[in-house]
C-alpha cells in the first residue's frame, strides 16, 4: 500500500461524492441512508488509518509514506507524515465516526450536513499530511468553507454573525501567511516542506521605513505566520471568534472545532514557525509566553462567570491552548512534548465535554447552566461520565489532562520561572470553573419541573463516550503511547533549531552591546 | 506585400465583412424577424474565428508596417474575447426575447465591437490602437442604451458615451504628445526613441494620459465611476458582455502598449499601475459592501478584479503578464457563470436584481444554489476554487517584483471583499424564507452556469493547461 495516506485522505471525499450524486429525496429513509453511509465511510477511514499507525516507524527520522505528484505552477502534491502529524491524522480519523454518531438527531438537510462533514474530514487530514507549502495553505483555507456552512446552516440563533466572524477572522489571519509563503518560495526557490525545514532563511537585521527589525526576514515571516496561527489556535486577544462560533455551531461542529480545528494553529507552530524561523521565534518568544499567561488566567476568569455551558467550555479551551503555546515556546523537550500531548488530550476531553453538553441540549434545548441542577438523580450514567471528563479537564493525575499540563509546566519552569508561576494558577482556576459547572448542573436537588422526566444516556450515546473515556484513561496511565511517537520528531526539531538559535543569540548580544 | 498583409488580418477582415453582410441582409430581408437566426449565426462565426485563431501556427507576423501585430499574446487574448462574446451572445437571446428587445442590430453591434477589440489587441501603432478602441467603444455606447424606452438604459448609454469620449480625448492627447516627442506613432519606434533612460517630462505626461485612457476602459479606480451606473442601467445581457470581452481586450491593450512601446522604462509606469491596482482592489471591495443590486455589486466586483489583474501588469515581468492572462481567463469564466445565473433571476416574469430575492434560494433550486455558491467562493478567492489560484499567480508575480506592499494590500482587500460574496451565500443558505425566484432556466444557461462552476472546482487539479499557454503568450509579448 504505497498510497495509504491518499486513500485515507480522499475516501471521505468519495463518500461525499456518492451522497451528492446518488442520494435523492429528503424522506426518513434517505436521511437514514446518508447517516449510515457517512458513519460507514468515517469508520472505514479510521480502520485504514490504523494501518498508517502500524506502518509508521517512530525511530526513523523525517517524513514517511511520502507521495509526490506534479501539480500546477511548479507546485507539488506531496504528502507524508512524521511523528507529530501522524498523531493528528489519527485523532481526526478517530473522532470523525463519533462526531457522525453524535449527529444522529439532525433532521434538516441531512445529506448536505453529512457531505459537509465528510469534505471537512478530507481537508483536515490533508492539512496534517501536506508537505507542500501551498498545498498546505489551500487545504488549510478550504476547511473554512464547510465549517462556515456547518455553523451557518445548522447553527443556533445567532449563527449568521458567528459564521461571518469565524470566516473573516480566520481569513484575515491566513492571507498574511500566504504572502509570507510566497516570500519563502522566492527566497528558497521551493515550496517543498522537507527542503524548507533545512533551509536557513535570512535573519540579519533589516531596516524598513526607519525601523530596525531584529531577526530580519525571519522575524517578518514569523509574524505573518503568527497572524494566522494565533487566530486559529486561538491566542488571546484574537480569540473572540471562538466562543461565538462554538456556541452557535451544532454539537458535532463544536466538537470538530475544539478537537481538530484548534489544533491546526499549534500544529502550524510546530511545522513552520519553530523549525523554519527559529530566530524569529526566539525574538518574539517572550511576547508569546506572556500572551499565553494572560490567556490562561484571563480566559479562566471569564469562564467562571459564563452562564452558557458551551461558552464556558470554549473559554476553557482558550485557556488550554495557552498552555500549548507556552509549552511550544519554551523551546525544550518537555515543553514541546507537553504541548503536543495537551493538544491530543484536549482533542479528546473538549470533544467529550461538547458532546456532553449536546446530550442535555438535545433533551432540553437550552445550554443555560441555570436551567439545570440535580441531574445526578435522573441521569447517573451521564453524571459519571461528566464527572470523569470534568476531572480530566482539570488535569487530575491518571487522566490524559494531567500529563500534558505537567510537562509544559516543567518545560517552562526551566526557561522562565515567573511565567511558570502565573501559569500554574491557571490549573487552580480551571478546577474552579470546571467543578463549579459540574456542581451547578449535576448536583443539588432536582427541583426544576422540566427536568423531572429527563432520560439518561441512550445506548448510542454510551457507545460514543466509551472510546473517549477509554482513550483518555489509557493516555493518562500510559502516556508513552504518544510520547514515544513524537519523541524522535521533537528531538529532530530541537536539534535543527539549536545552531540557528545560537547564532541568533550571538547577533542579539552584538546588537545589545 | 499587400497580400501577406491581408493574410495576417484575415480573421478581422472576415468578421468585419460578415458584420456588414449580415446588416445588409437583415435590412433588406425580414429585419427583426431574422434576429433569432442572426444570433445563432453570429455566435457561430465568432466561435469559428476563435477556433481558427486558436489553431493558427505559432510565430509572430506583422502587417501594415507594424501597425498590426499577430503574435502569441494577441492570439491568446483574442480567443478569450471571441469565445466569451459568442457565449454571452447565445445567452442574451432568451432574455432579449422576453423583454421585447430581440433586434437584429444586437448581434451585428457585438460583432463590430469584437472587430474593434481584435484590432486593439493586435495594435502595433498608436493609430491602429485608436481606431480599434473607437470602433469598440462606439458599438458599446449603442448597446448600453439598447433598451431605448427605458430612462435607466438611455442614461447608462449617455453616461458611458460622455465619459468615454472624455477618456478618448485624454488618450488622443497623450498619443499626440508621444508622437510629438518621439516623432513616430509605431510602438517599436517609440521604444527605440525612448531607450532605457528616464522619460522626458513631455513623454511622461503623454504616457500618463495614455494610461488614464486605458484605466477608464478597464474601469480602474479612480476612472471607474461609469461602471456601476452602466452595469445597472444596461440590459443584463449587455452587462454580461461588458463584464467579459471588453475587459479582456482593454487589459490586453494596456499590457501591449506598456510593454511594446514603454518596455524599456518599466519602472516609470510600474508605480502608476501599482497605484491603480491598489485603489481598484480596495474600492471594489469596500464599495460593494453596501450594494443590494446584484448588477451594481458585480460592477464593483469587476473593479476589484481588474485591480488584481493590474497587479500582474504592475509587476512588469513576464511572470506578471502570465499571471494577468491566467487571471483574465478565470475572471471571464467566473463572470459567464454568474451572469448565466443573473439573467434568469425572475419573479412572476419580471426580472429581479435585488439580492434579497435570493433568500433561501437553496431550498428552491439546490443545484443552482450550489453552483452559484462555488462561483462566489471562487470570486472571493477562497481555495481550493480556481479563483484562488489566479490570485496566487498575481500575488506571486508581485512579491517576485519587489511589490510586497501591493501584495499585502491586495490580500487585505480580498478579505474585505470576501464579505459581500459571503453575503450572497448567506442569503441563499441561511437567510429567512421569502417568496422565492421562480424563473426557469434555459438549457444553455444552465449548462454555462454548471460548466463554469465545475471548472472552478476541477481546475484546481491542473488549471486545464491554461498556465503553460498563458506563459507562452506572455513570452511573446516580452520577447
Amino acid at each position: 500500500m504505497d498510497n495509504l495516506l491518499s486513500i485515507v485522505t480522499f475516501l471521505p471525499m468519495v463518500a461525499a461524492g456518492i451522497l451528492a450524486l446518488f442520494l435523492r429525496g429528503e424522506d426518513e429513509a434517505a436521511q437514514k441512508a446518508a447517516k449510515w453511509l457517512a458513519l460507514f465511510a468515517t469508520s472505514a477511514v479510521f480502520v485504514i488509518s490504523i494501518a498508517i499507525y502500524v506502518q509508521f516507524d517512530p525511530a526513523a527520522p523525517g517524513f514517511q509514506m511520502v507521495e509526490e505528484y506534479n501539480w500546477i505552477a511548479g507546485l507539488k502534491y506531496k504528502v507524508g507524515v512524521d511523528g507529530i502529524s501522524v498523531l493528528f491524522v489519527l485523532l481526526t480519523t478517530f473522532l470523525m465516526p463519533l462526531v457522525i454518531g453524535a449527529s444522529w438527531n439532525v433532521t434538516s438537510r441531512v445529506k448536505e450536513y453529512m457531505i459537509a462533514f465528510l469534505v471537512l474530514e478530507t481537508l483536515l487530514i490533508s492539512v496534517f499530511t501536506a508537505l507542500d507549502l501551498i498545498l498546505f495553505y489551500v487545504v488549510f483555507e478550504a476547511g473554512l468553507i464547510p465549517m462556515f456552512l456547518i455553523v451557518g446552516i445548522w447553527g443556533g440563533k445567532d449563527r449568521v454573525y458567528a459564521s461571518f466572524k469565524f470566516f473573516l477572522y480566520t481569513l484575515l489571519g491566513s492571507v498574511l501567511m500566504l504572502i509570507a509563503m510566497i516570500a519563502m518560495y522566492m527566497q528558497a526557490g521551493t515550496t517543498d516542506i522537507p527542503t524548507l525545514l533545512q533551509f536557513q532563511f535570512s535573519s540579519s537585521t533589516l531596516t524598513i521605513l526607519g525601523f530596525q527589525i531584529v531577526g530580519g526576514a525571519q522575524s517578518l515571516m514569523f509574524l505573518a505566520f503568527l497572524a494566522s496561527f494565533a487566530v486559529k489556535l486561538p491566542m488571546w486577544p484574537v480569540h473572540t471568534w471562538l466562543p461565538d462560533a462554538h456556541v452557535q455551531a451544532p454539537t458535532a461542529g463544536s466538537v470538530l472545532l475544539a478537537s481538530i480545528l484548534l489544533k491546526l494553529g499549534g500544529y502550524g507552530f510546530l511545522r513552520f514557525s519553530l523549525p523554519m524561523f527559529p530566530v524569529g521565534a526566539e525574538v518574539w518568544s517572550n511576547l508569546i509566553l506572556w500572551l499565553s499567561v494572560i490567556a490562561i488566567i484571563y480566559t479562566s476568569l471569564v469562564a467562571l462567570v459564563q452562564v452558557d455551558m458551551k461558552k464556558l467550555i470554549a473559554y476553557s479551551s482558550v485557556a488550554h491552548m495557552g498552555f500549548v503555546t507556552m509549552g511550544i515556546f519554551a523551546f525544550n523537550k518537555q515543553g514541546l512534548d507537553g504541548a503536543i500531548f495537551i493538544m491530543v488530550s484536549h482533542g479528546l476531553i473538549a470533544g467529550a465535554l461538547f458532546l456532553l453538553v449536546g446530550v442535555i441540549y438535545d433533551r432540553m434545548h437550552t445550554r443555560e447552566i441555570a436551567a439545570y441542577g440535580g441531574l445526578a438523580t435522573r441521569m447517573p450514567a451521564y453524571a459519571l461520565i461528566f464527572m470523569f471528563f470534568t476531572m480530566a479537564n482539570v488535569g487530575l493525575p491518571g487522566t490524559s489532562g494531567f500529563v500534558g499540563e505537567f510537562l509544559t509546566l516543567v518545560g517552562i519552569f526551566q526557561v522562565n520561572t515567573w511565567v511558570a508561576f502565573f501559569a500554574t494558577t491557571g490549573v487552580i482556576l480551571s478546577a474552579g470553573y470546571a467543578l463549579w459547572l459540574y456542581r451547578r448542573v449535576v448536583f443539588g436537588d432536582l427541583i426544576k419541573e422540566s427536568l423531572k422526566s429527563i432520560a439518561d444516556l441512550s445506548a448510542r450515546e454510551k457507545w460514543i463516550f466509551a472510546p473517549l473515556v477509554a482513550l483518555t484513561l489509557l493516555l493518562g496511565i500510559y502516556p508513552s503511547l504518544v510520547l514515544d511517537i513524537i519523541g524522535p520528531a521533537v528531538d529532530t526539531l530541537l536539534n535543527n533549531m539549536e545552531p540557528q538559535l545560537a547564532a541568533a543569540k550571538a547577533v542579539a548580544l552584538a546588537v545589545g552591546n | 506585400m499587400i497580400s501577406s498583409d491581408l493574410q495576417t488580418v484575415l480573421p478581422e477582415l472576415v468578421l468585419a465583412v460578415y458584420a456588414m453582410a449580415a446588416l445588409m441582409w437583415a435590412v433588406y430581408r425580414g429585419k427583426d424577424a431574422e434576429a433569432p437566426m442572426l444570433f445563432g449565426l453570429t455566435a457561430l462565426v465568432l466561435a469559428g474565428i476563435g477556433l481558427w485563431i486558436g489553431l493558427q501556427s505559432a510565430g509572430t507576423t506583422t502587417a501594415f508596417n507594424g501597425a498590426f501585430i499577430n503574435d502569441g499574446f494577441a492570439r491568446f487574448t483574442k480567443v478569450i474575447v471571441l469565445f466569451s462574446a459568442a457565449i454571452v451572445l447565445l445567452m442574451s437571446q432568451q432574455y432579449l426575447k422576453r423583454n421585447a428587445l430581440l433586434k437584429f442590430e444586437f448581434p451585428i453591434l457585438i460583432s463590430l465591437a469584437v472587430v474593434g477589440m481584435m484590432m486593439m489587441i493586435s495594435a502595433g501603432d498608436l493609430m491602429s490602437l485608436y481606431l480599434g478602441l473607437e470602433l469598440q467603444s462606439l458599438a458599446l455606447y449603442v448597446i448600453a442604451a439598447f433598451r431605448r424606452d427605458s430612462a435607466r438604459s438611455t442614461e447608462a448609454g449617455l453616461k458611458y458615451f460622455v465619459l468615454g469620449a472624455l477618456s478618448s480625448g485624454l488618450l488622443l492627447y497623450g498619443a499626440s504628445l508621444i508622437y510629438g516627442y518621439t516623432g513616430t506613432t509605431s510602438f517599436s519606434g517609440i521604444t527605440a526613441a525612448i531607450g532605457t533612460e528616464k522619460l522626458s517630462p513631455g513623454l511622461l505626461i503623454g504616457m500618463v494620459f495614455l494610461i488614464t485612457g486605458f484605466a477608464f476602459k478597464v474601469s480602474a479606480v479612480p476612472f471607474h465611476m461609469w461602471a456601476p451606473d452602466v452595469y445597472e442601467g444596461s440590459p443584463t445581457p449587455v452587462t454580461a458582455f461588458f463584464a467579459t470581452a471588453p475587459k479582456a481586450a482593454a487589459l490586453a491593450l494596456f499590457a501591449r502598449v506598456m510593454f511594446d512601446a514603454f518596455g524599456g522604462v518599466t519602472g516609470e509606469w510600474g508605480q502608476i499601475v501599482a497605484l491603480l491596482s491598489l485603489l481598484s482592489m480596495f474600492l471594489g471591495a469596500i464599495a460593494a459592501i453596501g450594494q443590494t443590486n446584484i448588477k451594481r455589486l458585480m460592477a464593483y466586483s469587476s473593479i476589484g478584479h481588474m485591480g488584481f489583474a493590474l497587479m500582474g501588469l504592475a509587476a512588469g515581468t513576464q511572470e506578471g503578464v502570465q499571471a494577468m492572462l491566467i487571471y483574465l481567463v478565470v475572471y471571464v469564466t467566473m463572470n459567464i457563470g454568474v451572469f448565466a445565473f443573473i439573467l434568469n433571476m425572475e419573479k412572476d416574469g419580471q426580472a429581479v436584481t435585488d439580492i434579497s430575492a435570493l433568500n433561501m434560494y437553496s431550498r428552491v433550486e439546490p443545484l443552482r444554489a450550489v453552483a452559484l455558491m462555488v462561483l462566489m467562493f471562487s470570486l472571493a478567492g477562497i481555495p481550493p476554487m480556481v479563483g484562488f489560484f489566479s490570485k496566487f499567480f498575481v500575488l506571486k508575480a508581485a512579491v517576485n517584483a519587489d511589490l510586497a506592499w501591493l501584495a499585502i494590500g491586495g490580500v487585505i482587500a480580498s478579505v474585505i471583499g470576501a464579505f459581500y460574496y459571503l453575503r450572497i451565500i448567506y442569503l441563499m443558505y441561511f437567510g429567512e424564507p421569502k417568496e422565492a425566484l421562480d424563473g426557469s432556466m434555459p438549457a444553455f444557461h444552465w449548462a454555462a452556469l454548471m460548466a463554469s462552476a465545475f471548472v472552478m472546482v476541477a481546475g484546481a487539479i491542473n488549471l486545464f493547461g491554461v498556465e503553460s499557454l498563458a506563459g507562452a503568450a506572455a513570452a511573446t509579448l516580452l520577447k
